[in-house]
């Protein structure tokens, strides 16, 4: 199966590698994710895998409580929720996630995947949500230009010319400012730089999208030939 | 947070000398060349030291042939040999990036001497 795992970002420092160069480094922390179901082609219409990370404890029962919520719900999860991971018989997870994969695969519900599967030097499509940068203008949106900030220019960073007169209107998609970030957002050449199965890490080269703390969905592209 | 701080503790040298601006070290640096290694030394005064943690440098500062050079060597780099420290300087600042623009009696720096 293809190679594939949710993590939680945890943040970035910079570690020195075999040669000695410093490298920054993502520390993405994946403890053993489950798979929750199997989707196939005669009973969903396609193939997939649908996984399940960060296990969702049992909370302590409120004392006192008029309408006791049932064991089920304990979990933070809501019934059809609970009842999803129930007929699954694994455990309780507080993410799921699916990952297409090909039909040939057995993978059977259960089966537990860990940053094992992973080698340094893999090439990686990690995705993440972004971080939210509010209202933005144009410059920082789109990377206009803008305008000069000196030489009596009274026009800074505004979005200046939307186009042409002629078609008396502004041309869908095009630049304008508003809400920018918090996206959903995959970068397609991280490359792992080592992992360490005592503690469930996985250490990326370089940036991955989202604050400390967001929920990573990691699949490998390409495997690498060892030593990254 | 604190497993950031563990994976960068175990790459931090637990020797790493006590130098600061004003000193001049002897830095030896291993440099590969056609496959083959050998140590290079430079020496000069050290007008930097910053950054924490792994990250942790000095900037060394030398006159070569009438040229001032600058390195920056990561002191916990597994590339650098070792660091020797062949003067204390007393100096007054932190940063002695005024040397730069100096040439000569200008850039003589007293030395400390421990009570």
């Amino acid at each position: 199966m293809e190679a594939c795992i949710i993590g939680k970002k945890i943040g970035m420092t910079s570690l020195y590698d075999a040669s000695g160069n410093l490298v920054p480094v993502t520390v993405v922390k994946a403890d053993p994710c489950v798979v929750v179901q199997r989707k196939t082609v005669g009973s969903d219409g396609y193939s997939a895998v649908q996984i399940g990370a960060f296990e969702a404890r049992l909370r302590k029962a409120p004392q006192g409580s008029k309408k006791p919520k049932t064991a089920l719900k304990r979990h933070g999860l809501n019934a059809p929720q609970a009842g999803h991971f129930v007929k699954a018989g694994t455990g309780f997870y507080k993410h799921l996630k699916e990952f297409r994969i090909s039909v040939e695969d057995t993978v059977e519900v259960g089966h537990e995947l860990t940053v094992e599967q992973f080698q340094p030097g893999d090439t990686l499509a990690v995705t993440g949500t972004s971080k939210g940068k509010g209202f933005a203008g144009v410059v920082k949106r789109y990377h206009f230009h803008g305008a000069d900030m000196t030489h009596g220019s009274m026009i800074h960073r505004k979005p200046q010319s939307g186009g042409a007169t002629d078609p008396a209107h502004v041309f869908k998609g095009s630049g304008r400012p508003g809400r920018m970030g918090g996206d959903q957002v995959t970068v397609r050449s991280t490359k792992v730089f080592r992992v360490d199965t005592e503690r469930g890490l996985l250490l990326l080269k370089g940036a991955v999208p989202g604050a400390n703390g967001e929920v990573v969905t990691i699949k490998r592209l390409r495997a690498g030939k060892g030593e990254g | 947070m604190q497993v950031i701080q563990e994976l960068e503790r175990e790459q931090i040298k637990p020797d790493v000398p006590d130098c600061g601006p004003g000193d001049t070290v002897r830095v030896h640096v291993r440099v590969s060349e056609g496959g083959k290694e050998r140590v290079q030394v430079f020496e000069g005064t050290v007008i930097a030291r910053q950054h924490g943690s792994v990250r942790e440098s000095i900037i060394v500062r030398k006159l070569s042939h009438g040229v001032g050079v600058e390195r920056t060597f990561l002191l916990h780099s597994p590339k650098i040999d070792k660091i020797e420290v062949t003067r204390r300087g007393l100096v007054r600042r932190a940063k002695l990036y005024y040397l730069r623009g100096k040439v000569g009696k200008a850039t003589r720096i007293k030395e400390r001497r421990e009570r």
